[in-house]
């Protein structure tokens, strides 16, 4: 069939005609600027959220063995463990070619926050592991405190490199939350190593443990707000769909956790479901916050549009 | 040489900070122009055939001529195409109408008032070979180095497929091959330098629009094509990655446009990430320190 061009032309919405133009940013047929991160769900998402309960559980139990709260050893040294070694397996997984993960530890690159982190993650949970394996044999308790109090001092870097992790990426949403991002992650495994002693303790020995928790959900219902008032565009992504939802949940299970942990500090059961719901709330905020992230960096506008607001601020364009 | 390593601003010797004696060959790079870009692709298929890259597939992505959609771990080399309607009195059409039966309602007024011309943007897209690279920052197992070309490369015997390299990357460059799961991209023919021939797309390149050699020379020679342009009327000509002072040190692979580069699937204002990394570890050390006290507080007062 032949059809003169400049009838082909002047019909818009038959002609994949050049720039496409969307909200006044232009872009080519509306495919995105960035690749999208190739990192798997649920591994990623995962590691991020079992480094922080790992993190936050190690410190938790370390500052419970200077001041006797033995219970409360026990289920951090164990949380800690558990979330470290099965961090490290989703990262593991997560590799285009699993075989080769030693080479993450072939050179130590201050400017990859992957390479700081895996430095930080290779000892972490070499040391929670010897700890726990001490708590649950039985055998060398003094090298099992010490190999403790080591993963002590690492748990609250756990708790946040993977905000720099992910900020330090061309992908919007993430790079612009930076300031927010690591008080947000570590609020967050703040509570989910509440939780999980909320889980494994007994009531009468999780008073710490649930000031823990409170103060932290403060800490990352605080980030969560202040980040997404002062993201403007970048920020919507946070706020919308599958990512918006899973964020909304997280806050409302995080409320949940911290409410029910005190009302129901006397039952075993309430505690239980508190310590469950700050769990959820903790993986909701990685699931969330990674796939917002994603979202971001599918749609050109939000590379596009931040961009041409820079370059009008410099009086370039 | 400054033993800062510095993460962005301008940097004269990319290679030399990298390490290398002051002897290193000169920097190297691209400056396409895509004003003499025919739109032939023989530059993709250079690259494929050199550089063994494989076929990702064939598929019709009904944009114009491009059926290779973007850059990526198997498209080193991307022709973009961009139809565009333009205020041509040279192309009217009364100049162009042969009478032949059509589809669809006769021209409408309007659309001769916005300029019944059409012209044709082509452009072949690379990596950039950044001053300032992202994914060489990022990649934790040093698979990704700077050559002593000053150019980025990957080594496919170190790479682990961890793909933080790939959302680093403020252009979408670099991708993760399927069925193989390391990540891929341009390496400005690396082995063809070193035996001193130009890479495998500008030999390839029929008009010139890819143009390889020493990248100070690239500059000068760009300055000159733009202004040649700008005095024959070409106003909207304008060089993307020609600046030593923009967000990512300059572009070894630098081009001349014509409209804005979001037009060609290009940021208009790439930043390198890694710019704002001491920022980001302050904040992070902050939060820690935040959550180390946190917990301190929790313990503190009375037992049980």
């Amino acid at each position: 069939m032949s059809v003169p061009r400049k009838e082909a032309m002047s019909e818009p919405a038959r002609t994949p005609d050049g720039p496409i133009e969307a909200d006044g940013i232009r872009s080519y047929y509306g495919r995105p600027i960035l690749k999208e991160p190739v990192w798997k769900v649920p591994d990623v998402p995962s590691y991020l959220f079992l480094g922080g309960l790992a993190g936050a559980s190690a410190s938790m139990a370390s500052v419970a063995e200077l001041t006797g709260h033995r219970e409360l050893v026990r289920v951090g040294r164990l949380a800690a463990a558990g979330g470290a070694l099965a961090s490290v397996g989703a990262l593991i997984h997560d590799l285009g070619r699993p075989a080769r993960f030693l080479n993450m530890l072939r050179v130590f690159k201050p400017t990859s926050p992957l390479s700081v982190g895996s430095w930080i993650l290779a000892p972490f949970s070499g040391l929670t592991s010897a700890s726990a394996g001490a708590q649950l044999t039985g055998v060398l308790p003094a090298a099992g405190r010490l190999a403790g109090g080591a993963a002590g001092l690492l748990g609250p870097a756990m708790c946040t490199y993977t905000a720099v992790l992910l900020s330090d990426t061309a992908v919007p949403s993430w790079h612009e939350a930076y300031p927010e991002l690591p008080f947000l992650f570590g609020g967050s495994a703040l509570n989910s190593a509440a939780g999980a002693a909320l889980v494994g303790a007994r009531p009468c020995a999780t008073r710490p443990a649930i000031r823990m928790g409170l103060l932290g959900s403060g800490l990352e219902l605080a980030a969560s707000s202040r980040m997404e008032r002062r993201l403007g565009v970048v920020g919507e992504p946070y706020q919308r769909g599958r990512a918006g939802a899973l964020l909304t949940a997280a806050r409302a299970l995080t409320v949940a956790g911290a409410v029910l942990s005190v009302i129901g500090r006397r039952s075993r059961a309430a505690s239980a479901i508190a310590g469950v719901a700050y769990l959820a709330a903790g993986a909701c905020t990685r699931f969330g916050v990674f796939r917002a992230g994603v979202n971001s960096a599918r749609d050109p506008r939000y590379v596009v549009a931040p961009q041409r607001d820079r370059l009008r601020g410099r009086g370039g364009g | 040489m400054s033993s800062v390593y510095r993460l962005s601003g301008l940097l004269a010797d990319p290679a030399g900070e990298a390490g290398y004696r002051d002897d290193h060959p000169e920097r190297v790079g691209f400056f396409t122009d895509t004003s003499v870009c025919i739109g032939c692709k023989a530059c993709e298929v250079a690259c494929k055939e050199w550089n063994l890259v494989p076929e990702q597939g064939l598929d019709l992505l009904g944009q114009s001529y491009d059926n290779t959609g973007a850059l990526g771990a198997d498209s080193w080399r991307h022709v973009a195409f961009i139809e565009q309607r333009v205020p041509d009195p040279s192309v009217t059409s009364s100049g162009t109408d042969l009478g032949m039966p059509g589809i669809g309602a006769p021209e409408q007024p309007a659309a001769a008032e916005e300029g019944s011309g059409m012209r044709w943007l082509m452009s072949s897209d690379v990596c950039k070979h950044c001053t300032h690279a992202a994914c060489l920052d990022v990649c934790p197992t040093g698979s990704l180095f700077r050559t002593e070309f000053g150019t980025v490369v990957v080594q496919e015997d170190i790479c682990n497929g961890c793909g933080y390299c790939i959302p680093a990357c403020p252009y979408g460059v670099i991708g993760q091959r399927e069925g193989d799961g390391r990540a891929w991209k341009c390496t400005l023919c690396y082995d063809r330098l070193g035996d001193g021939l130009e890479p495998a797309c500008a030999k390839a390149c029929p008009t010139d629009s890819i143009q390889f050699g020493d990248l100070d020379e690239l500059r000068e020679r760009a300055d000159r094509r733009l202004a040649e342009l700008h005095q024959d009327g070409v106003g909207e000509a304008r060089l993307y990655g020609r600046d030593p002072d923009d967000g990512v040190g300059g572009d070894g692979a630098f081009f001349l446009l014509l409209d804005e580069p979001e037009v060609y699937g290009l940021p208009p204002d790439p930043v390198v990430t890694t710019r704002d990394l001491p920022a980001m570890w302050k904040h992070a050390a902050a939060a820690a320190a935040s959550v180390a006290a946190t917990v301190v507080l929790s313990f503190l007062g009375r037992r049980r």
